[in-house]
């Protein structure tokens, strides 16, 4: 019988492949990108799949010094990217239940409203301090971010279910 | 999914909790770094963590377009080379030029008794990326406090002001460009020598004169340089050449369109001025000092006044 993506049995999450992960998503998004507002926030994608698939590993005292590195990284307004992220977070281990009954592409459709409301937070933070509205392109990054989501969960299940299926032969 | 067994009792606190403190604590940091500036030790080791991470991501970059400079075709190194000779030539000849003039400036200006000028000390550094933050218009290059880069130096390219130095970590440094929205450069019509403050124009990319009178005299295609009269900027930088004027019957001020001097969203090069003229000290300002309580300070007029 074929089981679906969320009832195979998975190996145990070794610590290792999580900051694995988060390093290269932070590699990912310091790339010298051209229009940064059309790129997907790497960081937030595997921070959401964490907290939907770790709730009790990944957090969000780790989304929040996430946030911290990006923002210093970044040189923008030091806590805008650790509230967005802390929000992210939030919402990642409050939904991780429901999301993990959908496909992907109904899990997708959930991780690009996370994806936005974190877009919101930090938008609504740079307004407030005084800065212009960067125009509608975006929320187009969010809208990317979640069409990479049944990519991004397959790639980053699978150290878990290669050593499953090599346990079964 | 795990085969740890569920831990029904040990589960902290409750997510909401969480995010309330987290959010607070994220709240309390931006207002703390926005409004009094007491968080930049902390930025500076962060963004000291983040540098190797930085450094290899744009590595890739400049592996490839080293490759691609690696197999350009010989016609093209030929051509270039003639190109660049008789520039170099041309610029040959203006440095000659100039090196007179500079002579004869100094010369004059002994004789009127200014103060002699410095030379401008030259930084020259490698753009690493534009900043990654929409809001906006920055970027980072090479040069940090360990090379000798102070906040507020100019940062310009071969034809032009780019911008200016904002903040300095110890390996990389932060430019604010002319177009970002809170930038601000004194400047002067090469033509007839007015001076005005350009400002930049945000995502347009342009550069913008505010408050000029819509009678001033200022013409499409004058050129603008820094006026060097705020003592950041050394006088004589290219910054803008005016694109547009709006004159509107119902407005005091006409609207001054500049496109910028210097490729500011382009070029991987730019040069860091760092101007040791020896200024003249500020003018103390009459403010409320700091450490002075109300009651020092009318003690001290007391005394002055017992000294008249």
């Amino acid at each position: 019988m074929q089981l679906s993506a969320s009832q195979q049995i998975l190996q145990p999450v070794r610590l290792g492949t999580i900051i694995a992960s988060f390093a290269l998503a932070l590699f990912l998004n310091f790339l010298p990108w051209r229009d940064l507002r059309l790129v997907p926030d790497f960081v937030a994608l595997v921070l959401i799949f964490w907290c939907v698939r770790q709730p009790r590993l990944v957090g969000l005292g780790v989304a929040w010094s996430l946030g911290l590195v990006t923002d210093a990284g970044n040189g923008v307004l030091l806590g805008q990217h650790a509230l967005a992220y802390s929000l992210l977070a939030f919402l990642g281990i409050w939904l991780s239940r429901r999301i993990l009954w959908f496909g992907p592409g109904l899990q997708a459709l959930h991780v690009g409203a996370i994806l936005l409301a974190a877009q919101g937070a930090a938008l609504l933070v740079r307004l407030a301090a005084g800065n212009d509205f960067p125009g509608w392109p975006i929320v187009i990054g969010p809208l990317a971010g979640a069409a990479l989501w049944p990519v991004a969960s397959w790639l980053l299940l699978l150290p878990q279910r290669r050593a499953a299926r090599e346990q079964t032969i | 999914m795990d085969h740890t067994p569920p831990p029904f009792f040990k589960r902290g606190p409750a997510p909401l909790v969480r995010l309330f403190f987290f959010a607070s604590l994220s709240l309390a940091l931006l207002v703390i770094d926005a409004r009094f500036r007491y968080a930049d030790g902390l930025r500076t080791w962060l963004a000291l963590a983040a540098y190797p991470l930085q450094r290899a991501a744009t590595a890739p970059v400049e592996l490839l377009s080293a490759a691609g400079s690696f197999f350009s075709t010989q016609a093209q190194l030929v051509e270039e080379n003639e190109r660049l000779r008789s520039k170099a030539l041309t610029y040959s000849h203006d440095a000659q030029r100039y090196e007179a003039a500079q002579a004869e400036a100094a010369q004059l200006r002994r004789l009127i008794g200014a103060q002699e000028r410095l030379e401008v000390r030259v930084i020259p550094a490698e753009i690493m990326y534009n900043g990654r933050d929409p809001y906006a218009h920055k970027l980072f290059i090479d040069r940090g406090a360990t090379h000798g880069v102070r906040p507020g130096s100019p940062v310009t390219d071969e034809s032009g002001v780019v911008g200016q130095v904002t903040r300095v970590h110890p390996l990389v440094s932060e430019v604010t460009l002319a177009t970002d929205r809170d930038q601000a450069i004194p400047v002067q019509v090469v033509r007839n020598g007015l001076r005005a403050v350009a400002f930049g124009g945000g995502a347009s990319g342009s550069l913008e004169l505010r408050f000029m009178a819509a009678n001033a005299d200022i013409q499409t295609n004058d050129r603008l340089v820094t006026s060097g009269i705020d003592g950041t900027y050394p006088a004589g930088l290219p910054v803008a050449t005016v694109m547009r004027i709006e004159r509107d019957a119902e407005n005091a001020f006409a609207r001054v369109v500049c496109r910028p001097a210097a490729g500011v969203d382009r070029g991987r090069f730019v040069l860091v001025l760092s101007d040791e003229t020896a200024k003249p000290p500020r003018p103390q300002e009459a403010d409320p000092s700091k450490d002075k309580s109300r009651r020092g300070r009318l003690r001290d007029r007391e005394k002055d006044a017992a000294v008249r």
